[in-house]
């Protein structure tokens, strides 16, 4: 749903006078949320801008990437970028392990209890001065 | 040649073995809005919206349901302080690197090569695995578009897991 919300933003802004550029690695629900402008990234969820720790790879993405914003003139096209994973094994399993069924938390989800700290430290000081 | 994944239908799959009803994508079938670019990127002021679930520490993390608020992240955060939030996707390599879905660093090197003019004060976030589009259309998206044109950008770059 990421991709789908992105979209229904990306019109909006566009709307605005903004112009706008929707990456993605879900060509379907990109296609179906049409935003004015896209490039397709053939990478697996979770790796929309590259693969971790490769700065140069993450570079030449971007940059092609970017290149839609003068390129792309049709509105509602998208920029196949060439990049491919290592192999292609992953596709096979991507979305096929059912949905998880993560419990829909509805408490502030920290990556670590440090985390949990400061943010509720900087909310007590906001309390008091703010 | 190998074909993208069919996320729709796989997922659609999914809540059909669980028993939960069919989600209703939003499938837009007029022609987007559409303003062109008015300068060379090298002279624009580029936002990002990203929807990888990515705060800074020190903020409040999202939730999972339904979580429609975002956060302002200062593009001159440092890369070590941001987490991620997130319930649909692997965040294994977002935490080891959030430029994966998160591209600050490459984006600030971007704009010290020149190929852009350079950042807004601010890049903004959510958890973009939101059910109810009409909660993403009716709170989510009018309040990024306002703080995207307070941020006085050219051009928005928008990153979805």
């Amino acid at each position: 749903m990421c991709h789908q919300s992105v979209g229904l933003i990306a019109r909006q802004v566009e709307a605005a006078g903004i112009s706008t550029l929707c990456m993605g690695s879900a060509l379907d629900i990109l296609k179906a949320g049409k935003p004015p402008r896209a490039a397709f990234l053939d990478y697996p969820l979770g790796h929309t801008t590259g693969k971790p720790n490769q700065p140069e790879l993450q570079r030449e993405i971007l940059i092609q990437a970017l290149e839609g914003f003068t390129s792309l003139t049709v509105p509602g096209s998208i920029k196949m970028l060439p990049f491919r994973w290592d192999d292609e094994d992953w596709k096979r399993t991507a979305m096929m392990d059912g949905d998880t069924r993560v419990t829909r938390y509805d408490t502030p989800q920290y990556q670590t209890e440090e985390d949990r700290i400061r943010a509720e430290a900087s909310a007590a000081a906001c309390g008091k001065e703010c | 040649m190998p074909q993208p994944v069919e996320y729709i239908a796989r997922i659609t799959d999914n809540y059909a073995k669980l028993g939960y009803k069919a989600y209703q994508w939003v499938k837009s079938t007029d022609a987007p809005p559409w303003t062109p670019l008015r300068k060379p990127l090298s002279q624009c002021r580029l936002g990002l919206v990203a929807s990888g679930g990515i705060y800074a520490t020190g903020q409040v993390a999202f939730h999972f349901k339904d979580d429609v608020s975002f956060r302002a992240i200062a593009t001159t955060v440092k890369t070590s302080d941001l987490r991620t939030a997130h319930f649909a996707y692997d965040q294994t390599d977002a935490r080891k690197d959030p430029n994966v879905v998160f591209p600050i660093d490459t984006l600030r090197r971007l704009v010290k090569e020149g190929v852009l003019g350079s950042l807004a004060e601010n890049f903004f976030t959510f958890m973009g695995g939101i059910y109810s589009s009409r909660r993403v259309v009716e709170e989510l998206v009018p309040r990024i578009t306002e703080s995207l044109l307070a941020e006085k950008v050219d051009v928005a770059l928008l990153v979805p897991v």
